[in-house]
């Protein structure tokens, strides 16, 4: 494989570089000419978004680090200062808080955006699979960022979450010892969770490359869900994505620096203003809105160890979506039932998402048992068994067909807003 | 981009010169460009001294205690400040040194207050790579001009802090104070 790169560019500087090492022949390749289907809606945004506050969090996280104690003394004055004394600190602490929330509507959007369009299915299960990874590296980051600042929500977040695994027989307590380097959520809890807080979003780096690397040899699903046959089904990459991404950008970060400017604590907890106190619990004790249906699960089955493996379960079924989705048809336009049924699980993990924010009383239980019920009825029953009963409307001959009428033809010159979601 | 004979044809539009895309391009670039640089100064700002650290940056020395002769040091925004007690042989000596002899040619008198005489406040940090001179007690090594031996290199200081011998190039800075009263300066 040893060889110079035959670089194509004009420039010396870059040609030199790029003979040496083809990174920009590589740019050029996977973000410049790279063929993507042409009928992309805005909902494929969403990957592009993810990146950008992933970046936007590294960032602010490397500079909220240089002010912050990861000493249980110390700890939740260092924040207030960051807050009040340190030069924008409040500005680059609210981006990095509310960006979690921020990264974690994204994400969920996205995932939906891969549930509804069958872009888990063949050839893409490796793809999806490294997403569920980086959900679960994001939901560890998330938890042990939020126990930062160490006041009572941090506090009994962290003591609750860890005793989770107290729930498994024999080796649970042991675990949850080793897990608090001690007897309880204190000093040495604190310190690695904040070196794993700085590590793991690196990891997730590693594995958004894996993830993207992936994509770009499986190349993107499409809301049709049919496979690229032309180079008519397809635009580079730039420009035509590269502006509508920006575009989305745009919205996404008006959006988020509403939520930064005016409304910063909406989506925060007031407990978490009062510094850790580990004689006494919170009276109302929930996690961040984006651990709440999971949170409902948990609380949703009356055994502790039950629990605990259906809310750990509710994310490990995502693994074997694709082999359990039995339908050869991608995109959920053309199965009829599916397009139904898949909004009745997304309504059953909202509703556990609002049991989860309420105390488990009365209708919340029942609700929220009814809807962990479904949540797996939906993975485990009906997807299996719809792919065999579904009778799926009539896929179109190629990507351009619908959108350019005649297809295969070449493209009109004119041919850029086209209407995308037809209901 | 006034000057259309001086930009390229547009790449997409149908006349020749600019077009209405290079113009998009240029405001969506510039755009971004402002609104990451407004982001990126708060970043970098946020790394220079926080207002607690700047609600420190004075300090209050009482001169009382000193006995002529000797000197003391004191912290001043984490550097060490040297306040010394100027016998009248050390202020003469400082005084009558001709200009031309000077590394860093000063006046003795640009160096202290009015009518303090007596005092000198200098930042105790050798202007070669910031070792601290020693000399403030009588019993440490001055060098030959009675004032400050820096151990790292063998700078040596005069009783004014004026620089008399290298690797140093300049004199020590002195740190902005004032006399509140006969017996009592404020650095900062």
């Amino acid at each position: 494989m040893a060889g110079l790169n035959k670089s194509e560019f004009k420039n010396p500087v870059v040609n030199w570089i790029d003979t040496r090492l083809p990174v920009f022949t590589m740019m050029q390749k996977e973000y410049g000419t790279f063929p993507t289907p042409r009928n992309f809606n805005y909902l494929w945004n969403f990957g592009a978004l993810a990146m950008v506050i992933m970046m936007i969090m590294i960032a602010t996280g490397i500079f909220l680090a240089m002010n912050y104690q990861p000493n249980t003394a110390l700890a939740f004055n260092s924040v207030q200062r960051i807050m009040r004394d340190v030069n924008y600190g409040w500005l680059i602490r609210y981006v990095h808080q509310n960006g979690a929330s921020m990264f974690f509507i994204v994400t969920y959007i996205h995932i939906f955006r891969g549930m509804y369009y069958g872009s888990y299915k063949y050839p893409r299960e490796l793809l999806w699979m490294l997403g569920v990874v980086i959900m679960l590296i994001m939901m560890a980051t998330a938890f042990m960022g939020y126990v930062l600042p160490w006041g009572q929500m941090s506090y009994w977040g962290a003591t609750v979450i860890t005793n989770l695994f107290s729930a498994f027989p024999l080796v649970g307590q042991p675990i949850v010892t080793w897990l608090w380097g001690g007897f309880s959520v204190d000093l040495p809890t604190l310190n690695r969770f904040y070196a794993l807080h700085y590590l793991l979003p690196f990891v997730l780096v590693g594995v958004v490359f894996l993830h993207v690397a992936a994509l770009h040899i499986t190349g993107s699903n499409n809301p049709l869900g049919i496979d690229v046959k032309t180079p008519q089904d397809t635009v580079p990459f730039h420009p035509y994505y590269t502006v509508k991404d920006s575009v989305g950008v745009c919205v996404f970060l008006l959006i988020f620096a509403l939520v930064v400017f005016f409304a910063p604590n909406f989506l925060g907890d007031p407990n978490n203003f009062i510094p850790a106190n580990p004689l006494q619990t919170p009276s109302d004790i929930v996690p961040e809105w984006y651990f709440l249906p999971y949170y409902a699960i948990l609380r949703s089955v009356p055994n502790k160890l039950g629990g605990v493996c259906m809310m750990f379960g509710s994310i490990l079924v995502l693994f074997v979506l694709p082999w359990l989705d039995t339908s050869p048809v991608r995109s959920a336009r053309f199965r009829p039932l599916y397009r139904k049924l898949i909004f009745v699980w997304a309504l059953a993990f909202v509703v556990l998402g609002y049991c989860g924010m309420n105390k488990p009383e009365g209708i919340f239980v029942i609700l929220s048992r009814i809807c962990t019920l479904y949540y797996f009825f939906h993975f485990l029953v009906l997807l299996p068994i719809l792919g065999k009963l579904e009778r799926p409307l009539p896929l179109p001959e190629s990507i351009s067909r619908p959108v350019i009428g005649g297809g295969g033809g070449p493209m009109p010159s004119g041919a850029v807003a086209k209407p995308m979601e037809k209901a | 981009m006034a000057d259309p004979s001086a930009a390229t044809a547009g790449h997409h539009g149908p006349a020749e010169g600019v077009t209405k895309r290079d113009f998009l391009q240029l405001i969506a670039v510039s755009g971004a460009a402002i609104g990451s640089a407004a982001i990126g100064w708060a970043l970098v700002d946020s790394m220079n001294p926080s207002k607690d650290v700047l609600a420190v940056s004075a300090t209050e020395v009482d001169l009382a205690p000193i006995t002529e002769g000797m000197g003391i040091t004191v912290m001043w925004q984490g550097k060490p400040i040297f306040v010394r007690h100027r016998t009248p042989a050390e202020i003469k000596s400082a005084e009558d040194v001709q200009q031309s002899q000077l590394i860093e040619p000063a006046t003795d008198a640009s160096r202290v207050k009015p009518g303090h005489d007596q005092w000198i406040v200098l930042i105790g940090i050798c202007t070669h790579l910031g070792c601290i001179p020693l000399g403030n007690k009588p019993t440490d090594p001055r060098g030959d001009w009675g004032g400050w031996f820096c151990p790292c290199h063998g700078s040596q200081y005069d009783t004014s802090g004026r620089v008399r011998h290298g690797p140093a190039p300049l004199n020590l800075y002195l740190p902005p104070y004032a006399f509140e009263t006969d017996t009592k300066i404020k650095i900062g």
